[in-house]
């Protein structure tokens, strides 16, 4: 008897210690929250789902290279600078310059990824924590990105790469829809609804699933995989949880963070890249505060801010709760203003439970 | 006896003004377990990580299996058999056992172009070799943190053995566990040294040296005052020695001969 207690209770603990618990439960009093609430303001027909799960989408994008960087521990806080940075190199190189837009895009990835291994070596090299590095980034970059579109165009906001991404093959990837035929049949069964009147009269209010969704599902479910399946993942866990022990086995541990440095720029120049062909413009204002947003996502979904533990499910629902929330004040009329309070307090929530997790695992008082 | 798997002559090491150590000789042979005893300061941990690959001597020279040889890296000693585990950095508490267990030598599967770690055999071989140490677990997966001090030593031990190492050397092992926990790592050296592997032990409690040692040497002020057998030594005097003799005699005086 006694030992059967003693066994349900471990296997409730197993069950709890996840680093996503917390943000499951989260995502489940979310949505529920909103659906008591705004039901019936279309935040749940088709097109307001598509529209937080866009928002959600490029949370996710960012979080993702931002959680497995704060599990190999280390945190990059100029990824809302790169982002401005990407955007207008791409719009630079293809309106400027003249060149195609999948020589832009390529560039700005190779750019961004090369920045990201600057990152990178300067807190290896110089063993200073990496927000104190990356901070100087975050400066740097947004300086750059308002020099050089000033520079070039005496404006902080270039536009015209919506004409010139039609038949690029690459920008579809980027900002281009799927499944059309799927939701053109989902439309005609009644699922979504079609346009009655104007130049869109019979499309299914949501043409398809866009690219900027695909590349999120598959950043998380690679990060996912790498981290939590193979030997790179475990490195990862091992270089946060402590250099010196992991060194010791022979971990490269050096190469392991410099490569999460180079995964997050990588993460943030597919959200600029995302965002240039959205709007068809790139401006040197955009990605301002992303970082702190992609950290939320990642502390929301229970890595913890000392790196060694976490995970990129976690972090891929902190990035669909704030989604929601954030679109879901929107449609109910909520003051978009508290929307920071609520921001602040679940940061804060989700900090306190994970330090308590933490303790559960590690035994410490 | 057998020849000394590794040995180490008029070992040397200088920090700068420091001289850290002045002239150490120690060998280790196969099954036995070598104490090397000492205060604080004595360089006890200079030594090992001399041995270890960490420092390079200033001079003196090392064999093992008696050809000479110049460790660059703690990578070359590893390779050479002699593994190394050191008390502060033996764990990562927030890993599970197993990924510490096969922390930088994760077994692999193939998946199409993908290569997975093979987490049936890590877990499985996991509870095998803890198991082989007298260690039960409830799982592989749960994390290090969970385990008490004496197992997680255990856990770093078992790794070391089941990646070949031919010299165990434990830094301090038992000097922050309890009565329970010492004598279940006391045990576990017994059963390392009857596999074969010469296991170096340091510590400076005399009581724990003279439960498991074969032989021991005693460290002070950078020299080593001799080697001796088990039998051929009272733990007094190996207490004695350790704190430079005279001095602790006065002190055991004046105190009533509470040390
Ligand atoms: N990297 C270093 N640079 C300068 N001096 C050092 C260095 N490492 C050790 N020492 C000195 O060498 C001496 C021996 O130190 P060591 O750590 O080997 O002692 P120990 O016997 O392991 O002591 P403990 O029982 O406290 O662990 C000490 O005086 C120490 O200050
Ligand atoms: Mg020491």
């Amino acid at each position: 008897m006694t030992d059967e207690r003693i066994k349900q209770v471990s296997a409730l603990r197993r069950a709890m210690i996840r680093p996503e618990l917390g943000a499951t439960a989260g995502t489940l009093l979310v949505f529920l929250f909103f659906l008591l609430i705004a039901g019936d303001s279309g935040m749940f027909a088709p097109a307001g789902i598509q529209n937080w799960t866009v928002v959600s989408a490029q949370f996710a994008i960012i979080a993702v290279g931002a959680c497995l960087l704060m599990i190999a521990g280390e945190f990059d806080i100029s990824v809302g600078s790169m982002i401005g940075f990407a955007g207008i190199v791409i719009a630079i190189l293809s309106v400027q310059w003249g060149l195609p837009v999948w020589v832009s895009i390529l560039a700005a990835f190779v750019i961004c990824v090369a920045l990201g291994w600057v990152n990178g070596m300067l807190v290896i090299k110089t063993g200073l924590p990496s927000f104190i590095v990356t901070l100087a980034f975050l400066y740097i970059l947004r300086g750059l990105t308002i020099w050089l579109s000033i520079l070039t165009t005496r404006q902080t906001i270039i536009g015209g790469v919506k004409d010139l991404v039609q038949n690029d093959w690459l920008a579809f990837l980027f900002g281009g829809v799927v499944l059309k035929d799927l939701f053109a049949w989902f439309a005609d069964i009644g699922l979504i609804e079609k346009f009655v009147a104007g130049t869109r009269a019979g499309q299914p209010v949501v043409e398809g699933l866009p690219m900027l969704v695909v590349w999120a599902v598959v950043l998380v479910i690679f990060g996912h995989v790498l981290l939590t399946r193979t030997k790179f993942g475990n490195w990862i866990f091992a270089s946060g949880g402590d250099a010196q022990a992991a060194r010791y086995v022979g971990v490269p541990v050096a190469r392991v963070k410099i490569l999460m440095f180079m995964f997050s720029a990588f993460c943030a120049c597919v959200f600029a890249t995302c965002q240039v062909i959205e709007f068809g413009s790139a401006a040197a204002d955009r990605g301002f505060m992303k970082e702190f947003e992609a950290i939320i996502c990642v502390v929301i979904g229970g890595t913890l801010l000392t790196g060694g533990y976490g995970s990129v499910i976690g972090a891929a629902l902190g990035a669909i709760i704030f989604g929601v929330v954030q679109q879901g004040l929107f449609f109910t009329g909520g003051e978009s203003s508290l929307f920071r309070v609520f921001l602040g307090t679940i940061l804060l929530g989700a900090v306190l439970f994970n330090t308590y997790i933490r303790r559960m695992i590690t035994g410490e008082r | 006896m057998s020849a000394p798997l590794i040995e180490l002559k008029s070992i040397e090491k200088h920090f700068g003004p420091v001289i850290a150590l002045s002239g150490v000789t120690f060998d280790v042979k196969a099954g036995e377990c070598h104490c090397l005893l000492g205060d604080n300061g004595a360089g006890k941990s200079t030594f090992i990580k001399t041995m270890s690959g960490v420092h390079k001597p200033s001079s003196g020279e090392i064999l093992v299996d008696g050809k000479k040889i110049a460790f660059e890296s703690p990578r070359d000693a590893m390779a050479a058999g002699i593994a190394t585990v050191y008390q502060d950095l033996a764990m990562i508490p927030l890993m599970s056992v197993t990924r510490n267990f096969w922390m930088g030598r994760e077994p692999e599967k193939r998946f199409g172009p993908f290569k997975f770690i093979d987490f049936d055999k890590a877990n499985k071989v996991t509870l095998e070799e803890m198991a082989s140490m007298g260690i039960h677990l409830r799982g592989a997966e749960q994390a290090v943190g969970t385990l008490s001090g004496g197992e997680r030593q255990t856990v770093a031990i078992a790794r070391a053995v089941y990646f070949g190492a031919k010299v165990l050397i434990l830094d301090e092992p038992t000097s922050a566990l309890g009565v329970r926990q010492t004598s279940n790592v006391l045990a576990t050296i017994d059963k390392v040294r009857k596999r074969g592997i010469g296991v170096v032990f340091i510590t400076h409690n005399v009581r724990h040296a003279m439960a498991v040692g074969d032989r021991f040497t005693v460290l002070n002020r950078g020299k080593t005052l001799g080697t001796a057998k088990r039998g051929e030594v009272k733990p007094e005097e190996l207490q004695d020695l350790m704190a430079g003799g005279k001095e602790l005699a006065e002190l055991e005086g004046s105190l009533g001969g509470t040390i």
